[in-house]
């Protein structure tokens, strides 16, 4: 048992240090450090900059033009980006719907859409949740019907993340309305720019716009776009959900967090001196920072198991622990960084592409820090609640 | 990074776990506490002969030198067994002060006798008003000639009943709350002017309350710095802290085992009782507390042998207050889960959750070990 980074991790790690030191645009740093909105632009030219690197796909096979490192690695990298900060890829692309091609999909598949998921040619977003169809996925009701070489798609898909920007969706439709519900699915790629497809802002309670409503009418998808086999869909859905261990509890994104409430708690007041001597507010950060420190040693427990074993590709009941404390650390220090700024994070700032060029209300640092907080009690619902993921413990690991 | 046990530490993993589980069960361990000590000396013969005593030690003290790891192995199994000997005063807080402060002749002297467990020893620190702070210490040690003369009064000394030696925590110099002045001093249990009365805790183990009036020892009785031996004192809880948390990893996964077993088997309204979601959720909630107290664990296991004091007391900080609320969650949920069972004396599930309440409260419960490592700086501090 040795719990240390070996050399060559720890040279790697400086590696990866000095790429991102030298390579992102200072301007998007200090927007993912302020908890700014970031441009579509911002992530499309770091995501191309990382691919001429070779390591947009850092965790893809080698052969879909993935680094080869090892789990340990791509656990480096993954944190380094984070702690950086760097922008991470587009999650939708790299992590949800390559995986499903490149394991699931045709040769032509793989060939046309791995190359341009990696350079962020194609935004993909991600049409799984319907209005009837949230923790019960299962029970969606968009359906495609197959009318000589193309499925016909209508219904309605929903907390469509950044679809205003895709170029892509893949979505679970239904194509079996005969057999038990998981039975009857399958997993379409679609052209956003398809005529029927019509995308509706949700305004989220942070004020952000990263959501959307996406309606399907009459869609026309050729039948190339089916992945996989027809009615196979729910295991791919369920193959994309489980496949994220290496990243699912963002560790280093907390440890980022952190370390940023530490720089604003030095140097915002509380009874004349520092919050951050306060002793109430230390023991509060302490406490974060212990379950995060365990967390850490459970996703390095996991990421080496990984290693030792190969990914299998199957999912692992441990992704559902690694979500749960997780997102639960994510909202502590979301709610512990809008408690720096104090009544200062109350201004509300309107978005800044509504075009308005008035001053931001002082201190324009603190103008995250309160929808930072709203915005994530998202973590604990998206990618399976975490009462689901409560659920997934139960059955597979303590078989209740 | 490796997570995995040597060959070796995974033989002793399964053989002590396979002693215990032969002859440490339920109703045995019930024997063994009504036994005069209130504990096996059966059993403290079988340690001896795996060689359980002599495993901190280095190979050329006469031990076979094992590590953090090694102690966190044996100290768990000793939890999930809820085993009652005096392993961790006389191997883990003695060994200790004999492996961390001892000179070349206090080892010689006294390894051998410690590393086949015919010497048993307790660390005499507790006083009524130090609650846990390491440095506050009452009772003295005044120079006269070349002895000592101790006097004070120590409470709840673990094994310190059964103990044949005493390192006793006694200031040389200074205030009661001093950080210089404090010695330790190894007295002889039957000493003149010693007294001692012995009793049960409430999980079942043993103490005693100790007082030490004008009591002679010779110099080299001083273990350190006679002067200054705190940052010694802090070393050996530091160590013992992390050797505490891998017991209570022993405990919260025999409680775990023990309320899932009973939600599978229990049958309410015609299904067993596991099937409502609501119990499942607080299982969960167990599990995912146990498995952070195995990381943290690990993260203490790791940086006991630390030379750098800050570093291994904010790890230690970070394991006690983690073990210190995670096993009150276990332990009550464990209790809940149960329902009346789980309050009677009968069943095991309410004597791992006593054992874990007296956890917290050794060597600074959850509360104050998150203030210490707050005034530290926290354990992410650039």
């Amino acid at each position: 048992m040795d719990l240390r980074f070996t050399p060559e991790e720890n040279a790697f790690r400086e590696e990866v240090r000095a790429f991102f030191r030298d390579h992102l645009p200072t301007e998007t740093r200090r927007k993912l450090v302020d908890g700014e909105h970031m441009d579509k632009d911002d992530l499309v030219q770091w995501t191309r900059t990382l691919n001429e690197k070779g390591w947009a796909v850092a965790h893809w096979p080698k052969e879909h033009g993935g680094t080869g490192w090892d789990p340990m690695r791509q656990y480096i990298f993954l944190e380094e980006l984070q702690k950086f900060p760097a922008p991470q890829p587009l999650p939708f692309g790299v992590n949800m719907v390559g995986p499903v091609i490149y394991t699931f999909g045709s040769e032509a598949q793989k060939k046309h859409y791995l190359p341009r998921i990696a350079n962020l040619d194609d935004w993909w977003c991600q049409g799984f949740s319907e209005p009837g169809a949230g923790s019960d996925l299962a029970s969606l009701k968009t359906r495609a019907v197959r009318e000589g070489d193309h499925y016909i798609v209508n219904g309605q898909k929903t907390w469509t993340t950044l679809a205003q920007y895709a170029d892509w969706i893949f979505c679970l439709v239904r194509t079996d309305t005969e057999v038990k519900k998981q039975q009857g699915i399958s997993f379409l790629l679609i052209d956003m720019k398809t005529p029927g497809i019509e995308v509706r802002p949700i305004v989220t309670i942070d004020g952000g716009r990263e959501i959307n409503e996406v309606f399907l009418t009459d869609v026309k998808v050729p039948v190339e776009n089916l992945v996989g086999e027809e009615n196979k869909g729910w295991d791919y859905a369920k193959f994309l959900l489980g496949n994220e261990r290496v990243n699912i509890a963002r560790v280093g994104m907390s440890k980022q967090r952190i370390a940023r409430i530490r720089e604003l708690a030095a140097t915002e007041f509380s009874g004349g001196r520092p919050l951050l001597e306060d002793p109430r507010f230390r023991e509060r950060l302490a406490s974060v920072e212990i379950d995060l420190k365990a967390l850490e040693l459970t996703q390095l427990r996991v990421v080496a198991a990984d290693a030792k074993r190969g990914n299998t590709g199957k999912p692992d009941p441990a992704s559902s622990y690694l979500k749960i404390k997780g997102s639960e650390i994510q909202q502590a220090t979301t709610h512990l960084l809008m408690e720096v700024m104090g009544p200062h994070a109350m201004p509300y700032h309107s978005d800044p592409d509504d075009g308005s060029n008035e001053p931001p209300i002082e201190p324009a640092h603190a103008a995250s820090a309160a929808p930072g907080y709203f915005n994530f009690r998202k973590v604990s619902i998206y990618g399976g609640s975490n009462e689901i993921q409560k659920n997934i413990i139960a059955k597979a690991v303590l078989g209740l | 990074m490796d997570f995995d046990l040597t060959e070796e530490q995974s033989i002793l993993k399964d053989s002590l776990e396979r002693l215990l589980a032969d002859k440490y069960g339920f109703e045995e361990r019930k024997r063994h506490m009504a036994a005069p000590e209130g504990w096996s000396s059966d059993m403290w013969s079988h340690y001896a002969e795996m060689g359980l005593m002599a495993l901190p030690f280095s190979e050329e003290d006469g031990g076979i030198g094992g590590g953090p790891v090694e102690t966190m192995i044996v100290m768990e199994a000793l939890g999930k067994a809820l085993a009652l000997e005096p392993y961790f005063p006389t191997v883990v807080l003695g060994g200790g002060f004999l492996r961390l402060g001892g000179s070349a002749e206090q080892k010689a002297q006294l390894i051998p006798q410690a590393a086949d467990g015919s010497l048993k020893l307790a660390f005499a620190q507790v006083e009524r008003n130090s609650r846990y702070d390491l440095h506050h210490v009452e009772t003295t040690a005044r120079k006269d000639g070349g002895d000592f003369v101790v006097t004070g009064a120590k409470n709840v000394v673990l094994g310190g009943d059964s103990a044949g030696k005493l390192f006793v925590t006694a200031r040389t110099a200074g205030g009661p709350r001093d950080e210089n002045g404090i010695g330790v001093f190894l007295v002889d249990a039957d000493a003149a002017g010693v007294s001692r009365r012995g009793y049960v805790t409430q999980d079942g183990q043993r103490a005693a309350e100790i007082s030490f009036d004008n009591v002679r020892v010779p110099a080299s009785a001083a273990f350190g710095d006679p002067e200054n031996a705190l940052p010694l004192v802090r070393r050996v809880v530091d160590q013992a802290i992390a050797a505490l948390a891998a017991e209570s990893v022993g405990v919260m996964s025999a409680m775990n085992a023990l309320t899932v077993d009973y939600l599978k088997v229990r049958k309410q309204f015609g299904v067993p009782i596991g099937a409502f979601q609501v119990l499942q959720h607080k299982a969960v909630d167990m599990y995912v507390a146990l498995e952070q107290a195995r990381s943290i664990t690990l993260y203490a296991t790791m940086m006991a042998d630390s030379d750098d004091d800050a570093e291994r007391a904010r790890a230690a900080h970070a394991a006690k207050t983690e073990i210190g609320r995670g096993g009150r969650l276990v332990g009550e949920h464990a209790i809940q889960l149960h329902g009346g069972v789980g309050m009677t004396m009968e069943y095991a599930v309410g004597h791992y959750f006593k054992r874990m309440t007296m956890i917290d409260l050794t060597f600074g419960d959850h509360d104050y070990h998150l203030r210490a490592l707050a005034e530290a700086g926290g354990l992410m501090a650039a």
